[in-house]
Parts: C-alpha cells; sequence; structure tokens
C-alpha cells in the first residue's frame, strides 16, 4: 500500500468520513461541470428535492456541443441549443458561474480551469468527463466522474471513492528533438496497455517529466485514462508555481507565498512508497502514430504495422478486428498512409503551445490537394493569444481552416465530423470505432506536429523529415522548431 | 428489435433497493476492450435527459452488423444479464451508456473487468457489474449462446452465477465483486447521495481544514 505520496497526503486531507460500504466520502475542491453530463444531474437534484452545497467550488463552461464555425445563437441544431440553454438555466438558479460563449472565458473545460488558475496543486478535482485527469498536470488528484456522481458533488461537494493504488512512471533521459508530451503518453500506454492503469494512480516522475512544460504535462495527464489510471499527477515544482502565478484565480500576496509553501509540502517525498514502479527511457521514444482502435496501438512512425506473430495471444483478436476496421496491412509501415482530414486541438493538444508546433510546421508549407485540415483552439483565451502572435494567419496561409474553440472533432457532438471511411489525423485522445462522428471512420492519433505534417504531406510522415527539408521559396522557417514552450 | 419501437418500455423495473439476486437470459457481447463510444455513439448524448437511450445502445455496432448483433437477436430481446470481457466500458465517462444498457433491459452485468468509471456509474444505477475468470467467462458466454433461452441467476449472497434449464445438470461458478459495492449493493445503499448530505457536520470540518478555502493559512499537512 502507497504512503507519503502527493496521492495518499491529498486523499487524506480531503477525507470526510468512511462508508458504511467501505468507501470513503472525499471532498471535492473543484468541480467542473458542461453541458452534455450535468442536466440529468441538476434533475436529479430537483427530484430530491436538493440544492448545490457549495455553488462557489462549481465552475460551467460549454465546449462539448458547440459549433466551430459559427457560435451565433440560437445555435442551428435544436439539440445543441437546447443543451445549453439547459446549462445556462441551470448555472443561473444555482448561482453557478458559467464562462459562456463571447465571454473571453469559454473553451474545452480541462483547457480553461487550469488556465485561469482554477485547477491549483493539491485540490480534488472532479468533472463529469474522463479527461478530468488532465488537471493531475499540476499535483492535484483529478478524475472523470459519471452523471450520478456529479449529482453527488452538487448536492455534497463530495463523492463516496475508493482510494487508488499508486504506480510511479518514472521517464528519465530527453526526449529528441521533434518528440512530443505526445509522443512520451502514447509510448506509455502502448507499452502498459490499455487495462494497464486499471485500480492506480499514475505519479509521472523523472527528469524528462520535470524538464515538461505544465502545458505538456497536461497533455501527457490527460491521456492517462486512455491507459485506464483514472487519475494521473505530476509533484508540483517551480514550473508549476510560475504557471499559475498571477492568473485570475491564484492567490497572491502573503497568500502566495503560503500557497508555495504548502504546495511544494505536498510532493511525494524519498520516503514515499509505491504500489508499483515502472520506467522509460526519454531518448528511445520516437514519433508515435496509433494503427488500430485502442490508444495502446501505437507504434513510432517509422514501424511497421504488427503482425499478429508479433502480438501477445491476447492482444491478436482486438489486432485483428483493428485490421478489418482499419482497413491497414500488417507488416506495411504506417508512414505513407493516405489521409482524408486533419484534425488539430482537443483537450490533450487544444493548448498555445501545440498551435505553435503546428504552426512551425504549416509556416511556409501547404496543406496536400484533397485534404481537409483545421485548427480549433482550446479555448477562447488560447484562441486570442494565437491570433495575437500570427498563428492564424501561418495556418490560413498554409491552407488549414481557423476555427472556434470547442472539443470539435475529438468526439464529433457538434457539426466537424468525419464522413463515411475517411482517415484522420488527429491530436486528439481516442481513436476508438466511431469516435469521430461517423461510423466506419478511421483515426490515427498522434502529435499536433505531426498532424500538421500529415496535413501537408498527405499521408502520415516522420515531421522530423518534413522539417529537415526546407519549406516553399521565400518563406521564413520559424528559429524554433517543435519544441513546444 | 424492442428497443428500437419502444426504447421506453422495459419489462423489468429498474433497480431499487437491496440487489440480491438478479435472474434472467442473458446476452453476450463478445470481446475486450469495448468502449462506452461503442456502447452509445456520442451522437446519441445530445439529450437532456436520459430517458430516449436505449435505441443507442451499440446502434453503430448493431448497424455494421446488419441485424446479427446479440441486441438484435430475437431471442434475446427480454435479456436482463449481459456477459462480457475484459475492460468493459473503457474511454469515456459518459453514464449514458450504463443509461442505455439499463433501459434497453440489462439490470446485471457479469464480465471478465470493467474500467473503474463504468463500474461506479453501473453501482451508482444499482446494476452490480460482478467480475468472473476468463475460462469461466468463456464458458458462461459459450452456454448462453447454444442456448440463448436459457436463464442466469447472479447470486450476490452466495457470490455464485447459476445457469437454469439446461439438461442434463444446472450449471454454476464462482463470482467476485469488491467489498464495498458489494455491502452497498446487498444492503440498498447504493444509491449513497443522501449518505453523503447527511454527514453535514463533517463536510464543514473537511472544509476548514483545506488550505485553499482560507487563503492557505496553516498550510501544515502533519
Amino acid at each position: 500500500m502507497s504512503s507519503g505520496t502527493l496521492y495518499d497526503k491529498v486523499w487524506d486531507l480531503h477525507r470526510v468520513a468512511e462508508l458504511p460500504g467501505g468507501a470513503t466520502q472525499l471532498f471535492i475542491g473543484l468541480h467542473l461541470i458542461h453541458e452534455v453530463t450535468s442536466p440529468q444531474a441538476f434533475s436529479a437534484l430537483r427530484d430530491l428535492g436538493l440544492g448545490v452545497r457549495h455553488p462557489e467550488r462549481t465552475v460551467a463552461t460549454v465546449d462539448h456541443i458547440v459549433p466551430t464555425t459559427s457560435q451565433a445563437r440560437p445555435f442551428a441544431d435544436p439539440l445543441a441549443e437546447e443543451m445549453l440553454a439547459t446549462l445556462e438555466r441551470n448555472c443561473a438558479e444555482h448561482g453557478i458561474t458559467l464562462h459562456g460563449l463571447g465571454s473571453g472565458r469559454q473553451g474545452i473545460v480541462h483547457v480553461i480551469a487550469p488556465e485561469l488558475g482554477l485547477t491549483q496543486p493539491g485540490m480534488t478535482v472532479a468533472c463529469g468527463d474522463s479527461h478530468t485527469s488532465t488537471h493531475g498536470a499540476f499535483g492535484a488528484i483529478a478524475f472523470g466522474i459519471g452523471t450520478s456522481q456529479v449529482r453527488d458533488v452538487l448536492a455534497s461537494q463530495s463523492l463516496a471513492m475508493n482510494k487508488l493504488k499508486v504506480r510511479r512512471i518514472r521517464v528519465d533521459g530527453v526526449l529528441q528533438s521533434g518528440v512530443a508530451a505526445k509522443d512520451l503518453i502514447l509510448h506509455i500506454i502502448r507499452m502498459l496497455g490499455v487495462k494497464g492503469g486499471v485500480g492506480y494512480a499514475y505519479e509521472f516522475a523523472g527528469e524528462a517529466i520535470e524538464a515538461l512544460s505544465m502545458e505538456e504535462r497536461m497533455t501527457l495527464c490527460n491521456m492517462a485514462i486512455e491507459g485506464g489510471a483514472r487519475c494521473g499527477y505530476v509533484n508540483p515544482d517551480a514550473t508549476t508555481f510560475a504557471y499559475l502565478q498571477g492568473r485570475p484565480q491564484a492567490p497572491v500576496g502573503d497568500a502566495w507565498a503560503r500557497a508555495v509553501e504548502w504546495w511544494r509540502s505536498l510532493a511525494s517525498g524519498p520516503e514515499a512508497v509505491f504500489d508499483d514502479e515502472v520506467s522509460f527511457d526519454a531518448s528511445l521514444i520516437a514519433p508515435t502514430v496509433t494503427w488500430g482502435i485502442t490508444p495502446a496501438q501505437g507504434i513510432g512512425v517509422n514501424e511497421t504495422v504488427p503482425t499478429a506473430a508479433q502480438l501477445e495471444p491476447d492482444e491478436r483478436p482486438i489486432a485483428e478486428e483493428a485490421y478489418r476496421y482499419m482497413d491497414l496491412v500488417p507488416g506495411a509501415p504506417i508512414a505513407g498512409t493516405p489521409v482524408d482530414v486533419c484534425f488539430i486541438g482537443s483537450c490533450t493538444n487544444g493548448r498555445l503551445s501545440d498551435l505553435r508546433a503546428a504552426a512551425a510546421v504549416a509556416q511556409g508549407r501547404q496543406v496536400a490537394a484533397g485534404i481537409k485540415a483545421f485548427v480549433v483552439p482550446g479555448s477562447e483565451q488560447v484562441a486570442a493569444a494565437a491570433e495575437a502572435e500570427g498563428l492564424d494567419a501561418v495556418f490560413r496561409a498554409a491552407g488549414f481552416e481557423w476555427r472556434e474553440p470547442g472539443c470539435s472533432m475529438c468526439l464529433a457532438m457538434n457539426p466537424d465530423r468525419l464522413e463515411g471511411r475517411q482517415i484522420s489525423a488527429s491530436s486528439s485522445n481516442r481513436n476508438f470505432k466511431g469516435r469521430q462522428g461517423s461510423a466506419n471512420g478511421r483515426t490515427l492519433l498522434m502529435s499536433p506536429a505531426m498532424v500538421a505534417a500529415a496535413a501537408v504531406a498527405g499521408h502520415v510522415v516522420d515531421v522530423r523529415e518534413l522539417l529537415a527539408a526546407p519549406a516553399a521559396a521565400g518563406a521564413s522557417r520559424p528559429a524554433v522548431v517543435g519544441t513546444p514552450g | 428489435m424492442r428497443s428500437a419501437s419502444s426504447p421506453a418500455a422495459s419489462p423489468v423495473p429498474f433497480p431499487i433497493g437491496a440487489i440480491r439476486l438478479c435472474r434472467g437470459q442473458a446476452v453476450a457481447v463478445v470481446g475486450d476492450d469495448i468502449d462506452t463510444d461503442r456502447i452509445i455513439p456520442a451522437r446519441f448524448l445530445k439529450c437532456v435527459s436520459f430517458e430516449g437511450l436505449a435505441v443507442g445502445a451499440f446502434a453503430d455496432d448493431r448497424a455494421e452488423l446488419g441485424g446479427d448483433h446479440p441486441f438484435d437477436h430475437p431471442e434475446h430481446q427480454s435479456a436482463s444479464i449481459l456477459v462480457v470481457n475484459r475492460n468493459f466500458g473503457c474511454g469515456s465517462s459518459r453514464e449514458h451508456a450504463p443509461q442505455a444498457l439499463m433501459r434497453w433491459g440489462i439490470r446485471a452485468v457479469i464480465g471478465e473487468s470493467y474500467s473503474e468509471i463504468f463500474f461506479g456509474n453501473c453501482l451508482a444505477m444499482g446494476i452490480p457489474c460482478l467480475t468472473a475468470g476468463h475460462d469461466d467467462v468463456l464458458a458462461l458466454q459459450q452456454a448462453i449462446t447454444t442456448d440463448r433461452a436459457a436463464e442466469l441467476v447472479l447470486d450476490l449472497e452466495a457470490l455464485q452465477v447459476r445457469l437454469l434449464g439446461s439438461p442434463p445438470a444446472e450449471r454454476s461458478w464462482p463470482c467476485s465483486l469488491a467489498q464495498g459495492p458489494h455491502r452497498m449493493l446487498v444492503s440498498g445503499q447504493w444509491d449513497g447521495t443522501s449518505l453523503l448530505v447527511a454527514h453535514d457536520e463533517a463536510l464543514r470540518l473537511t472544509a476548514t481544514r483545506l488550505p485553499y478555502l482560507k487563503a492557505f493559512e496553516d498550510g501544515s499537512i502533519s
């Protein structure tokens, strides 16, 4: 059993009571809600005659269903409009802050809470969305919940939870140039599997993790759930504090100094005991691309789609299903696989540094003929910052569409979706069958720079090779490429 | 195709109170890592109520198989027990997935393993997700696929699954359930909102010791 880890410390601090069934009642420090998984929770609350216990600890935004072309109200889709109107009504009725469209603060819930300084080390964070693990980047214990649990948090600011085991994932060495946090997490999931993390919280540690920016740490923790781990986290450090300082909801003055002292004390110390530990060498990781229908079905861009014989026996049935669905040939290189649609965005990779990395590839190049390529900033703040430094112009000049913020084609609850058997290069997090809005659409997950490279080449390509070749004549090459800050 | 024609018409009442025994016909959905996007594609999530979700259950898989999905087999239209393999319900946290299954008619699940969020969502709805060994689940799936009218009994107190009406002899397999969820289901305390709310004083005390709720005064966490 783990002890002395950040997970243990935060868990103990938030324990309210031990419940008769054996679960722990855990206080939730920050509750985030959105339009898809909250309406039924508010209805249930009404049915029970209960109110919201701590409306000031719940924050709402709208992200999943918003269109990214025109966000004028009412939406063209009446169901989407009803969902947003319901969220607005519920927030108004219960005194919950809603960062709505045009507020300057709207965006994907896992993008806006960090950028507003709402997410802080040592908090418990819950949201009716599995990618809530993102917030673990700050040294918070953050996890996705279902709608019944959203109801419970609204009613009691707490949840019935069972304590997880803690696995430390040490990553030492240095990531190669052109290899992103996305490649790192896709590699980890490839090695540990989509079930490997069930029952665990993942602590990401080691020099390669410490070297990551906050936005890269968010990408990493975001996909812990794709490896089965309900939460993943990074111990807070100077990088964390530098990111937080000056954000709207961050503490100021004397409280800031006290906060930093407390946050430092939360990190897993040398005496910490873990239930399990695995390690990776960052320098061995290549840009990684998925070829199948689970996020663990990934390979280095210069590898070949594994044959059944190369896989463990228990991996073969889903590999066979993936060969059929993806129509990729076992033994064939993944590089060169033609793509139809290129999507840059999502809670995994829709932040400013992601857009910079993609723009560095797009700069002076052109989207290949016949490819639909579009960029969806993760939030209104990301969009404004990107536009301020001209990234939108870089993308547009290269032939990408520049859209309004939202979840978009990550899960295709808005009009952005694949058609028929189209295949996408996508910076999102899931390559499940039908995920991107077409029942037989296909998804190749990769980093934003790799998506931009695929858009330019028209097929999967190693972004490092693309960047080694000169861009179009007359185009100025950026000084730094592929190293998101 | 019961679910397509009358999505709200479920022959068995939704779970209420203590869940000690689940009895009914069973349906096997075979495969590891069946994610919640497959259990209910995202387009069905555009709603403010769970009521009509039965039509979304495995919608794309069913369309792909053109009527040959187990959820479309006429003999399975009364099934209330779902038999699955490993890591069932992985991916999205959408409670719409178990809600769609429940509204289609499912009242209990038995399988090799589950994603945590899916398991928790089912528990909050009073739907037990029991675990059995790999070979036992395969045998169970084989048995109910061969004799689609067979009935299963999931006995939560004995932690045993029994196959009825299958001569020459009734067969049974052991199954398991973590102690906490087990207690919650058999005692009827799986719908815990009232329990959480009742701890008013403990909630208040917890809030008073959280540094980030008091301007980080006294941040020690000894």
